[in-house]
């Protein structure tokens, strides 16, 4: 297999004149095949969530599985009426403005180590990735308890500045690697032009780096949408997230497939939409901006 | 095509140096340092407050003998809790289990994620919608993704795993209580393979063709081609994956929290769960405390490693670039 896709570009390439187009209409290989079942192999399980939670639960339970079944609403209708929205509206809020600080921070930052170095850049940048690299667990008792002190157990405000700061170390890698790629002409010709700097930074940089800021802030979103671990310890009924709720559902509900798979098919739809719409700027993100 | 650390794009680096420069023979530098460091600022700082006053503490608390469930006992102890929690065999249980399910996650990972992009670097009919299917499982909120697994797809009635074996003579097998850490690795791996796959897809995505062109001409075989070529060219990728792959998954919590609850007894349970449940639902802070602290340490030694070859390793290779 390796062999077949190591040479595929190889045999394409004397023919240049060939445009893209033409050529994914004229390659079939029974390796497209194998790439598509393997790609369904992958997504069935969303599927099959996606699928149950618009069974009754009778349907849901059958053996063999049933895969043609009369459709209902009545479970997205009974978790709704459950209190999901709630916690919808806390992972909303705590994403979204969890993003925006952020944005905040992590822009001027990121152009700091950029643009404009400033010394000690390397170990700057080695200070917030090694914030990283260390397991979260090691800090969620003092959190808990500095939390509880300060009055924020149960609240918001509490993720929405942890998930600030799991999220900046790779906001200001990915914006770095962004920000290092407008071209040195660019703020050239600006300064030469009597620009300042503000207004370069204004006219000239963030156009060319909105579109790697909207794919930073997807990232950030994508990760607050589905932490887990500081919600469930330092939330309760108030601020409880989507994670925390799902868990919460199971623990009253019992085991109803059906409606449970509503409910994380809502928990889930929000990111996967969002990552769908990123996903060329995904694996950038994802990697620090160490790949582009 | 890559960009890290000390490697600025070409055009940038006359421009910096030239910046820098000016900005020594100025004689107002030090003015200018702060305006150039101003910015940085606010974020390290924040970065400071949030991250190492914490783990102060961890360090502080991991020198108590403290247990909420006996107010009152709370007293210095030194070293106690270290040599308690290296006395304490389902510590060492739990630590293999997390090296297992990293190692394992990350390696099972790599390899499948190495032949879904080699499966994906050929243009054919639908290839976006592949790629959209394949990293979907990625974006999944990890507390459903493991629900998901532990009732729909692992259930031993009406699982379809078992569905989908029993015409190969497997009985109604309850994977989750039979093989609880496989099956926590299971939903992992289901997790990271996309991302390896986006990963070493970029990999090959940059390969230079006209150096397989050339091979091709000089009468290379195709494996060899992959072996000779493309290999080391992705090997600095694989690395990246497998690096930031052990970076996420040491910190894997809601899966094991899902799916087994880190049992039976402690036969799933990673460092992380293990940590937790010592202070959450044990109440023994001092020694959740000094288990943090340890495996902080570890993570230490791995870590300078990691982030030498992150630095180093899309620095160095121009090749692609």
């Amino acid at each position: 297999m390796s062999t077949e896709t190591a040479a595929a570009p190889v045999e394409s390439a004397p023919a240049a004149p060939e445009t893209k187009r033409a050529r994914k209409h004229r390659k079939f290989s029974p390796w497209s095949v194998v790439a598509w079942i393997v790609a369904l192999g992958f997504f069935f399980p969303v599927a099959w969530m996606v699928l149950t939670a618009f069974k009754q639960e009778g349907d849901a339970y059958t053996t063999p599985p049933k895969l043609f079944f009369t459709p209902t609403l009545d479970q997205f209708k009974a978790v709704l009426d459950s209190g999901i929205g709630t916690a919808l509206l806390n992972s909303a809020f705590a994403t979204a403005m969890s993003t925006i600080v952020v944005l905040v921070l992590g822009v001027p930052a990121a152009f700091a180590l950029s643009l404009r170095p400033v010394r000690k850049t390397k170990d700057a940048l080695f200070f917030f990735i090694s914030t990283k690299m260390l397991p979260i667990v090691a800090a969620i008792i003092p959190l808990y308890v500095i939390v509880n002190d300060i009055g924020l157990l149960d609240n918001i405000w509490a993720l929405i500045i942890l998930y600030t700061a799991m999220n900046l170390p790779i906001a200001v890698w990915m914006m770095r690697s962004f920000f290092l790629e407008v071209p040195g002409e660019l703020l050239e010709a600006a300064s030469m032009d009597g620009a300042s700097l503000w207004t370069s930074v204004r006219e000239v940089i963030l156009p060319l780096v909105s579109p790697g800021i909207a794919a930073t802030a997807l990232i950030c979103v994508i990760f607050s949408w589905n932490e887990f671990f500081f919600a469930v310890n330092l939330t309760a009924v108030q601020a409880q997230t989507i994670p925390v709720f799902l868990v919460g559902f199971i623990t009253g509900e019992g085991l109803y497939w059906a409606r449970l798979s509503a409910a994380a098919t809502l928990a889930a739809l929000p990111v996967i939409l969002a990552g769908w719409v990123a996903q060329n700027k995904l694996v950038r993100g994802l990697s620090f901006g160490a790949i582009k | 095509m890559t960009t890290i650390a000390e490697k600025p794009t070409a055009g940038g680096t006359s421009d910096r140096v030239r910046e820098l420069r000016e900005a020594k023979d100025d004689s107002v530098s030090r003015a200018e340092g702060w305006r150039r460091r101003g910015p940085l600022l606010p974020a390290l700082i924040f970065m400071i407050v949030v991250t190492q006053i914490p783990f102060l503490f961890t360090l502080y608390y991991s020198t108590q003998s403290w247990n909420l469930v006996r107010p009152g006992s709370r007293e210095f102890v030194g070293l106690q809790n270290y040599a308690d929690v290296f006395q304490d065999s389902q510590f060492r249980e739990v630590a293999v289990n997390t090296v297992i399910l990293i190692v394992g996650t990350v390696l099972i990972s790599v390899v499948l994620g190495l032949l879904l992009a080699l499966l994906l670097d050929r243009a054919f009919l639908g290839r976006g919608i592949v790629r959209t299917l394949l990293i979907t499982p990625f974006l999944v909120t990890p507390v459903a993704g493991a629900l998901l697994w532990k009732t729909t797809m692992f259930d031993p009635v009406f699982g379809i795993v078992n569905f989908v074996l029993s015409p190969f003579g497997v009985g109604q097998v309850d994977w989750v209580s039979k093989f609880p850490l496989a099956s926590v690795m299971v939903s992992l791996v289901w997790q990271w393979t996309p991302f390896m796959m986006l990963l070493i897809l970029a990999g090959l995505q940059s390969m230079p063709r006209d150096i397989l062109e050339a091979a091709r001409v000089d009468g290379a075989k195709p494996f060899a081609m992959f072996r000779e070529l493309t290999l080391p060219h992705l090997r600095r990728f694989i690395e990246l994956g497998a690096v930031l792959g052990a970076i996420y998954l040491i910190n894997t919590f809601d899966a094991i929290y899902m799916m087994t609850q880190g049992g039976p007894g402690t036969a799933s349970a990673n460092l992380p769960f293990y940590i937790y449940q010592r202070a959450f639902l044990g109440f023994d802070i001092g020694q959740a405390a000094a288990m943090g602290v340890i495996v902080v340490i570890a993570t230490i030694v791995v870590a300078t490693l990691a982030l030498r070859l992150i630095f180093k390793s899309f620095s160095g290779n121009e090749e692609a670039a």
